[in-house]
């Protein structure tokens, strides 16, 4: 057992744990944190999907002894308020899930993309998001929803920058 | 087929094999007390409907009939609607179309209605969330519901202004009289009393062609929790004190534990429970729960067990015939297939087979259990909260009424949660612990322990004559099941039968059941007749089909598809269709094939389908993508492989499901009849995929393949 401090969301937490927990069983045992989900334990499916330092990593194969201190983002932590993230947005529109279940990995993963590659092509966001399974074979609204997601975010950053 | 013989949906029989007999046992009197003010309609299922509920002449020997109350509405002095039914949501998106169907008839907004679902407490029995039920009963039961509610409203009205009810309307939580300009919120109508009122009159539904509410595309109710995280999932329940349990599991099936040392695992700080088979543990965390469980030292001894390698010929050999737990044989006879076969010019037998697969829900079972002295309440992800009562009342022995089982929307089953394994499990260790425990099984465990959609080998011979006509059909099923077994091909002399078999692997219900095998099957064999006798497979459909749903969706398809077109090197074209669950469906899939490496990929796939009046266009296409992609699935590559009562592929790094780099482009036909009552959707798309691709490889190739899935290493042309 040590004392893991970790910083989630913009939080600070310090957690009793064993550093070898996976940083899954830490985020929804310890902290109530249960959008993120267990789907297969190995990597596998990206239910887990979490942004840890800018990169989407799966949390059910990370440690939570190795990111301790860095800047983990989970599906609580995307919106500002009440306002939702592009890409929630998105996939609000398009109605892209059917149970959800896989939804909020997804949305990470699809953050962590569109952060990497603000303008993917389809090809690109099928190579990315290859290692994210949707049993219930929502992958056509999902393509559909990150490439409406990478348009609103560029017409923002546009009309940021042009200071509108 | 005529439309009469489409009325009736048989229930499948692996979804019934599960089922216990459940009673609804709540005192309506004092139950509807709860719910205070305000008007309260129930609905009252007629004696025909309750027998196709229950699962009419094959239920279960000593199994009671459900009460005959299956929904009931009520809309509260705040003008809340509150709609309770025992069906569950589990990402089919009823939850969203049944609302739509109150907000029609009941003329109010969306967001004025919620729906309480599958609680055991608080909603009327149902026998499960499956067949793709809900759709024709569900949603025309509701419907009727608050179209009694909506006339109950008008007469209340009515009363209070003293006048004639014909001049009175509904319209946006409100009656009016226009006349008078006079209106009145439902709410203000009772006046602080509850009035019930009981469907059994036959109130007038608004016609499919009149819907403003149903018949458009409706977001997902809740679907804001989905996107942040929100909403909580089985797996995610929690409560204060809980303990997470985990299972010792033996070493194959059917084992029997030979001796067992615990010693270590209760010197760890957890409860541990050795009862007969049952030998588990509940600790403050998961991970000290799995600890202490591999800290234990069991031995098992099992025998030997059949494996893939000799599966299909184990199905043949091992029929369990008159065992048929439901009574009926699924046999049919018409005329003489043996004199037709004789003289036909052209005679074919082929063998078809399908491998054991898995769900694979994304959200393992998962289950949390509290008891308060003799009372025990459950929080679990099933598509039968009810059987799940049942199973828990016999576990414990314990009266139902003493046990309530809740049904948060889940991470999806796909037939594949119809039994209440976790429920179980987590009830034997807080008993044992005194405190509430939750136990989520791991993927492996899902794999392992919950059930397959099952395999079969299928016979089919038949005869043709040169001009195409089917004189005689032949079919066997060995185990798969008798889903779809029927042909929906006018063929004169039939002879059609399921076989039960002493099955290797615990199996049951699967989303679209065997209606999958059977129609692989038999489109694949249309497909060789057709190539027999010279006939384009779409001409020699038409040429042996009546039906006119099931010819509206292959000629919509065909058309989509662009049927009769010309074909570059390595590709290949193919279709299978047929109905299933009242909805009626058609694939044509293309296909490219590299003949050097053997790889096959799936480009397009073009489904049409009809399931009656369209509620929700948006939801329907959802699932029929969704359909088409799982289809994908289980004609490529998805297999269980096992060998003497262990899964081999028990992970999904093992256990291939489609992915992104697996879709294909999908295109959606559907074909809305509002002259048709609404059907479900949920199974049926998924029944034409295989075929259709099968035939189209075979169009590519010239290599025909009768093995589901079809090319689990790529294809071997030799």
């Amino acid at each position: 057992m040590a004392t893991i401090r970790l910083a989630i969301n913009g939080k600070r937490y310090s957690v009793d744990t064993d550093p070898q927990t996976s940083l899954l069983t830490v985020l929804r045992e310890k902290l109530d944190l249960t959008g993120s989900k267990y789907g297969c334990g190995e990597g596998q499916c990206g239910a887990c999907t979490v942004i840890i330092d800018g990169k989407s990593q799966r949390s059910c194969v990370t440690r939570v002894g190795s990111v301790a201190g860095k800047k983990i983002t989970t599906i609580e932590g995307i919106a500002s308020g009440d306002h939702l993230h592009p890409v929630q947005e998105a996939f609000l529109e398009e109605g892209a899930m059917q149970c959800a279940y896989c939804t909020s990995g997804m949305i990470m993963s699809a953050v962590a993309l569109l952060q990497k590659n603000p303008n993917p092509d389809r090809a690109a966001i099928i190579d990315y998001m290859d290692g994210n399974v949707c049993r219930c074979g929502t992958y056509p609204r999902i393509i559909t929803a990150i490439q409406k997601a990478a348009t609103a975010m560029s017409r923002s950053a546009t009309m940021k920058g042009t200071g509108r | 087929m005529s439309e009469k013989t489409q009325i009736v949906i048989e229930p499948e029989r692996y979804e019934l094999r599960a089922a216990a007999p459940y009673r609804f046992d709540l005192d309506r009197r004092n139950f509807f007390k709860f719910l205070g003010a305000g008007v309260l309609v129930v609905s009252i299922l007629k004696p025909v409907a309750i027998a196709q509920e229950s699962g009419g002449r094959r239920r279960e020997r000593g199994e009671a009939l459900p009460k005959e109350i299956d929904a009931w509405l009520h809309i509260g002095q705040d003008g809340k609607v509150t709609v309770y039914t025992g069906k569950v949501e589990i990402g089919q998106n009823i939850r969203t179309s049944l609302s739509q169907a109150v907000a029609e008839e009941l003329h109010v907004p969306m967001e004025k209605i919620e729906l309480v679902m599958g609680d055991t407490q608080l909603t009327p029995f149902d026998m499960g969330t499956f067949g793709s039920r809900t759709t024709p009963t569900m949603n025309l039961q509701l419907r009727k519901v608050a179209a009694a509610a909506r006339e109950t409203l008008i007469g209340l009205a009515a009363a209070q202004w003293k006048t004639d009810r014909q001049r009175l309307t509904a319209a946006d939580g409100k009656i009016i009289d226009s006349a008078n300009n006079h209106s009145i919120e439902y709410a203000a109508l009772t006046k602080g009393q509850q009035i019930t009122q009981d469907v059994s009159f036959d109130p007038a539904l608004i016609p499919a062609a009149d819907w403003k509410v149903a018949g458009r595309s409706a977001p997902k109710v809740d679907i804001r929790a989905f996107v942040t995280g929100g909403h909580r999932y089985p797996s995610d329940q929690t409560l204060p004190g809980m303990l997470y349990g985990k299972v010792l599991r033996p070493a194959a099936f059917n084992a029997t534990l030979t001796s067992l040392d615990t010693q270590k695992a209760e010197q760890m700080g957890v409860t541990v429970v050795h009862d007969g088979n049952f030998i588990g543990v509940a600790a403050p965390t998961s991970e000290l729960a799995t600890a202490a469980v591999e800290a234990m030292k069991a031995e098992w001894k099992s025998d030997p067990q059949p494996s893939n390698k000799d599966l299909f010929g184990y199905l043949r050999k091992n029929t369990e015939e008159g065992t048929d737990p439901t009574g009926d044989g699924d046999r049919f006879d018409q005329g003489s297939v043996d004199q037709a076969l004789a003289s036909a010019d052209h005679k074919l037998q082929q063998t078809y087979t399908v491998q054991y697969i898995a769900h694979v829900p994304l959200e393992p079972r998962a289950a949390l259990a509290k008891w308060d002295g003799d009372h025990l309440t459950v929080w679990t992800g099933t598509q039968r909260p009810f059987g799940v009562r049942g199973q828990l009342a016999e576990a414990f022995h314990l009266p139902e009424d003493h046990v309530r089982v809740f049904m948060p929307d889940m991470g999806s089953g796909y037939g594949g949660k119809h039994t209440g394994e976790t429920a179980i499990e987590a009830a034997r260790l807080a008993r044992a612990a005194k405190r509430p425990v939750k136990v989520n099984w791991t993927r492996e465990e899902e794999f392992t322990w919950a059930y397959f959609r099952p395999a079969g080998v299928i016979d089919v011979t038949s005869g043709v004559r040169n001009d195409g006509t089917i004189t005689a059909w032949e079919f066997h099923n060995y185990n798969s099941g008798s889903a779809g077994i029927r042909t929906y091909y006018e063929v004169p002399n039939q002879k059609i039968a399921f076989h039960p078999v002493r099955t290797p692997l615990r199996q049951g219900s699967y989303r679209a059941l065997a209606a999958t095998a059977n129609h692989f099957a038999r489109e694949s064999h249309m497909d060789e007749l057709a190539h027999a006798v010279k006939m384009d497979s779409l001409e020699f459909r038409f040429k042996n089909l009546k039906n006119d749903r099931l010819r509206a969706v292959f000629e919509a398809a065909a058309k989509q598809f662009g049927w009769g077109k010309s074909k570059t090197p390595g590709q290949g074209f193919g279709m299978g269709g047929g109905y299933e669950k009242l909805g009626n469906v058609a694939t044509f899939a293309e296909v490219k094939v590299d003949r050097s490496s053997g790889d096959v990929q799936v480009v397009r796939l073009v489904t049409a389908f009809e399931c009656g009046a369209i509620v929700n266009p948006d939801g329907l296409h959802n699932q029929l993508e969704g359909s088409n992609v799982q289809g994908l699935g289980g004609a490529l590559f998805e297999a269980i492989q096992f060998d003497n009562g262990k899964i081999l592929n028990p992970r999904l790094s093992q256990y291939r499901v489609p992915r992104f780099s697996d879709l294909p482009a999908i295109e959606v036909v559907l074909l809305d009849r509002k002259d048709i009552p609404s059907v479900g959707a949920g199974e049926c798309p998924l029944i034409g995929v295989a075929p259709a691709i099968a035939n189209a490889i075979f169009d590519a190739t010239g290599v025909r393949l009768r093995a589901l899935p079809l090319v689990p290493d790529g294809l071997k042309v030799t």
